[in-house]
């Protein structure tokens, strides 16, 4: 052998022990070095989930009356990703569609879209969840029709029908309870993503909003899965884990499935009521809230939407309808997230505020038609002049203007627009005594805290507006340049941050800035009703199992007192008591078999509706009864209705009616809701089979 | 002085055996390759043909019968004196070369996988002429390589230019399959003949410009078929087909990764009993090497690879023939590229090509020439001192 091909073989020796060490360092580095990652890919490639959902506990109300159940529906899917594959991206399937189920073709459209894919805007009626799911359509398709399309796959690609457990809201005796109940729905993107410990999976469907969201680990239970080890062309090779699905437990509520009925009719009838005295009456709540444990037994919010709506499969209409100003919002909970000025139900502070400065209770003041505060008139109700009268008068016929004069005088005392750092605030501090501004506590989310008009208000209000009121010539529009507004924003920009006289006055009968929300106040009447006691509202009250295991029991905490002496209290007791045998409400209550205590009030509202037309005043009835030993406290807001006692009053009477048992001024002990007097404390049986709770009972 | 006394007393021992003169660890590395080859086999394809109600042992049967096929074939070679092997060479060549024109035949010839490169036989045996070719290229290289006039060690150009005419036929039919990976496999068995023959370095330089300029060129003017060029664009991005050949390779390397340190264990590979990895009992058989047996059992075959070669370099060194020399060299690059070309497309390393794994993949043709292969390095090493 020459040493040219000694070399050579040399070369390609050296050459071919460097490309086995290559494969050598190649193989450590995918076996070895990232030997997890592929063991985790190879796993994902091989094994699927097939998820089971559990079926959702149901929600009953106290005595064992479902509000929130399951039926077995039909639904039709679409696949997108079979779907999106069609040349014409399943328009003409998706008209087919239409045709068949009686459907439009723009709400299939759009329900089939996901939602990022929509621009901000357009999203109403869009799909939450993903697009590797089988998005339905309805699901209460009619089995021949859904034959049809099952038949005809030429005609529907991508298209399936299966039976689903749909979420049902059977509305025994008419009932709603939408804004309490909520709904179910596919999960997001977000909410597969959120880090919350709660581990979900691509198929199932959670709660939305209302109950269904806040019970909604109890409710929806453990899904089954079955984990199978699969091969290239999808078939089952093996088993690798198989756990049943384990359902849902159920929620009894404290709610009465009649009352919350009769709440929800009353209310309405009070809207129409408003309506047909010429007010706006655009919308509405009442709450009937236990006054001796908190608990909630009935709340409704008007205007309201079909519960099932969803699950029938929304309308793109429907679902813009839902936030609507022009349909006044209907998907807001007005008990606990609207804000509305109290107006004189609030003068159960200003007596404790009074009290508290010194005036005697029992002495009589005057109760002029108008009272002069520095350059500005401030005018009775119907500026009237009522005479003389001890205060509890003055809280029986609703006097305005005694309130004016303590407020106006006690604004002075403290120095005026020169606040002196040893004022006494007696009204500021009466509202911090009834704890307005904590929140209810109420077991839905979203709850709106309550805001008072104070000092500290004043200051933080300022610093986000003082911009705008001091270059308001710049800033507002063209039709807000009237020589009234620019005079109001040149004072607000000077002392906007202070509490003027005219602040101070309001804030004594519950107008300007102070806002509440009703189920707040209803907790507020409450608390005077039981002498003292702040209960957290609350509708749950025990997680349950179908064979009666508690899993776990809800009882309302007491979230504080009233900082009020008890004599006060009982003073404002007596005055309550008076507006229904001789005050504002005294011709609503008129021969009621039932003593009731309340407080009406007439809130003006600033500002314009979407059509021009001034807004109208809202109507409050805030109340509790019995009177001598109280248990019901039951409030009745009606946004624009007009006056308290003539709109809402009568709304407030007929729930008491249902509660009672009250037949025209006559007492029927028998058709009384609770007939021991009071609601019941024992847990109902639960039972899975829909049962409507009637007249046998 | 007693060391050579001993080796000719074990000569003299073994002339009667009918294993005389070979080289024991070659034949035990080929035995260990040859078994661990069934045993992947069998595992790549007895859960398929199980639950697709099939027998099982199938492949593995059949598998059996094409080593013991083999074995004989080798077992043929290695006792005619391969000097004696000149005189059958052009006929073995030119019957691969009726055999890759009959491929080319509609009707007798059929594709699999983009290449016609298959002659169907009764039975359900198929035959595969280019395996053959590359027996035959490489005898009748060093055929003409190993000639040499009485002044010169190093081959003429005459010889140099007929060697690569021997090549040349044969590579243009495979060109027509088109089976891209036999063709760089013959290749390079031909550039390293041609180097170790002691001829001019500038062939050498001249025939890696061509093979780089002509690669260039095929792939320009569209000789090579759209799905090479695919294959290649997979390998350059892996994503560029999802659901292609970029798939299969993505398949391939998390089977193989997912093996870890010591895999799933023989017979129990969920990616491989679930043919998530195409062509597993025979392209991608390393697949399931690196799945059920892990780093330690795949990395244990690169040994075993790593070994027979370097002893097939030993016997090259140590023949005084260059023709036994030059045939030892074209069937270690033969080998040694082939593996790499296989095992390196598995690992992501390499671009897919068609390559069956020397003496473990499933498949006839390749078993019965490789088996020929090494049957020509115990040929020579059994006449060292012949």
């Amino acid at each position: 052998m020459n040493s040219k091909s000694r070399l050579s073989l040399l070369v390609v020796q050296i050459l071919i022990v460097s490309l086995v060490v290559a494969l050598f360092g190649r193989l450590f580095f995918l076996q070895v070095a990232s030997g997890a990652k592929y063991q985790d890919a190879a796993l994902s490639i091989q094994s699927r989930d097939v998820i089971t959902p559990a079926i959702r506990g149901i929600i009953v109300d106290g005595s064992g009356v479902a509000l929130a159940s399951n039926k077995v529906g039909l639904a039709i899917t679409i696949d997108r990703i079979v779907v999106d594959e069609l040349s014409d991206k399943g328009v003409a399937l998706m008209q087919r569609l239409a045709n068949l189920l009686q459907l439009e073709y723009a709400d299939i459209y759009q329900n089939t879209r996901l939602c990022g894919e929509l621009p901000a805007g357009q999203k109403a009626g869009c799909w939450q969840g993903s697009r590797y799911q089988p998005i339905p359509i309805t699901k209460s398709a009619d089995p021949n029709t859904a034959i049809q399309i099952v038949e005809r796959a030429d005609l529907f690609p991508g298209v399936t029908a299966m039976p689903v457990a749909i979420r049902s809201y059977p509305s025994f005796f008419d009932v709603n309870a939408a804004h309490l109940l909520g709904y179910v729905g596919p999960l997001t993107e977000n909410d597969l993503l959120s880090t919350n410990e709660k581990q979900y999976y691509r198929s199932e469907s959670i709660g939305k909003s209302g109950l269904e969201i806040q019970y909604d680990s109890y409710l929806r239970g453990v899904p089954g899965i079955r984990t199978v080890i699969v091969d290239r062309k999808e078939s089952i090779t093996r088993e690798s884990q198989n756990k049943a699905s384990i359902d849902g437990d159920h929620l009894v509520t404290s709610l009465d499935v009649r009352l919350q009925a009769a709440t929800e009719k009353a209310l309405k009838d009070a809207v129409l009521r408003g309506r047909a005295n010429g007010y706006t009456s655009d919308s509405g709540a009442a709450v009937v809230m236990d006054v001796k444990t908190g608990r909630i037994l009935a709340m409704a919010s008007y205007p309201t939407y079909d519960p099932n709506s969803w699950e029938k499969g929304l309308t793109v209409q429907q679902a813009k309808d839902l936030f609507s100003e022009k349909k006044s919002v209907p998907a807001l909970n007005r008990a606990t997230q609207g804000l509305f000025a109290p107006a004189s139900t609030f003068k159960v502070i200003s007596v404790v505020a009074a009290d508290k400065a010194g005036y005697n209770l029992n002495a009589t003041y005057d109760c002029p038609s108008q009272v002069e505060v520095g350059t500005r008139t401030f005018r009775n109700f119907d500026s009237k002049n009522q005479g003389r009268m001890n205060i509890n008068t003055a809280i029986a016929v609703s006097c305005d203007t005694i309130w004016y004069q303590i407020a106006f005088d006690e604004w002075l005392r403290d120095g005026g627009l020169k606040a002196k750092s040893n004022r006494n605030d007696y009204f500021f501090k009466a509202a911090e005594a009834f704890k307005l501004t904590d929140r209810v506590g109420i077991d839905l989310p979203a709850e709106s805290a309550s805001r008072i008009a104070d000092r500290e208000y004043k200051k933080s209000w300022y610093e986000q507006n003082k911009d705008f009121y001091c270059n308001y010539k710049e800033r507002a529009k063209k039709d807000q340049q009237s020589a009234f507004l620019i005079q109001l924003a040149a004072e607000n920009c000077v002392d906007g941050d202070k509490v003027r006289a005219g602040d101070a006055v309001n804030f004594s009968i519950g107008q300007g800035d102070t806002v509440m929300t009703p189920l707040k106040l209803t907790q507020t009447y409450a608390a005077i009703a039981n002498g003292g006691t702040i209960w957290q509202a609350l509708i749950g009250k025990a997680i349950v199992k179908t064979d009666g295991t508690v899993v776990e029991s809800f009882t309302p905490k007491k979230l504080g007192t009233l900082d009020v002496k008890p004599s006060t209290i009982k003073f404002l007791q007596k005055g309550l008591r008076e507006v229904v045998v001789r005050g504002t409400a005294a011709g609503v209550f008129s021969g009621f078999p039932v003593e009731i205590s309340g407080k009406t009030g007439t809130g003006e509202v600033f500002g314009r509706n979407p059509d021009g037309s001034a807004k109208d005043d809202t109507s409050w009835f805030a109340s509790y009864a019995p009177s001598n030993n109280p248990r019901y406290a039951v409030v009745m807001m009606i946004g624009q209705g007009g006056f308290g006692a003539s709109t809402s009053g009568v709304g407030v009477r007929a729930i008491y009616s249902s509660l009672f048992g009250v037949s025209g001024n006559r007492l029927v002990p028998d058709a009384a809701l609770f007939p021991e007097g009071q609601p019941p404390s024992q847990l109902p049986k639960i039972s899975l089979v829909i049962k409507k709770k009637g007249e046998v009972e | 002085m007693s060391q050579i006394s001993a080796r000719q007393n074990l000569y003299s021992k073994n002339r009667r055996s009918l294993f005389h003169g070979f080289d024991p660890v070659l034949s035990i590395v080929v035995g260990l390759l040859l078994f661990l080859g069934t045993l992947l086999v069998w595992a790549a394809t007895r859960d398929w043909y199980a639950r697709s109600g099939l027998d099982p042992q199938y492949y593995l049967k059949r598998h059996i019968f094409n080593i013991l096929i083999g074995a004989v074939l080798a077992y043929g070679v290695t006792v005619i004196d391969y000097r004696l092997l000149r005189a059958y060479t052009p006929i073995l060549w030119g019957a691969a070369v009726l055999g890759l024109l009959i491929v080319l035949i509609p009707g007798l010839g059929y594709e699999k996988n983009g290449a016609r490169a298959w002659i169907a036989l009764p039975g359900g045996f198929q035959i595969q002429p280019a395996e053959l070719a590359k027996v035959g290229i490489i005898i009748g290289m060093a055929m003409i390589l190993s000639e040499r006039s009485h002044d010169s060690d190093k081959p003429s150009n005459k010889n140099v230019l007929q060697s690569l005419g021997v090549a040349a036929l044969p590579v243009l039919l495979i060109v027509l399959q088109p089976d891209m990976g036999t063709i760089l496999i013959i290749a390079a068995s031909v550039v390293t003949m041609i180097a170790v023959s002691g001829a001019s370095s500038k062939w050498v330089v001249g025939l890696l410009l061509l093979a780089v300029s002509g690669g260039f060129i095929a792939v320009q003017a569209g000789i090579v078929s759209e799905y090479q060029v695919k294959r290649l664009q997979t390998f350059v991005d892996p994503n560029a087909d999802t659901q292609g050949s970029g798939y299969q390779l993505r398949q391939a390397r998390i089977t193989v990764g997912s093996g870890g340190l010591l895999g799933t264990g023989l017979f129990n590979g969920p990616q491989t009993s679930g043919r998530f990895v195409p062509e597993q009992q025979t392209d991608f058989i390393f697949t399931v090497a690196g799945e059920q047996l892990g780093f330690v059992g795949s990395g244990s075959i690169l040994i075993l690879y790593l070994i027979l070669l370097m002893r097939a370099f030993s016997i090259a060194r140590r023949t005084n023939d260059p023709f036994g020399r030059l045939v030892c060299t074209g069937v270690i690059a033969w080998f040694a590229f082939q593996m790499f070309e296989n095992i390196g497309m598995t690992l992501g390393m390499m671009p897919m090509t068609g390559v069956p794994l020397p003496f473990i993949s499933y498949g006839g043709s390749s078993m019965f020439a490789t088996l020929i292969g090494f049957g020509l390095l115990q040929n020579v090493h059994a006449r060292l001192r012949g």
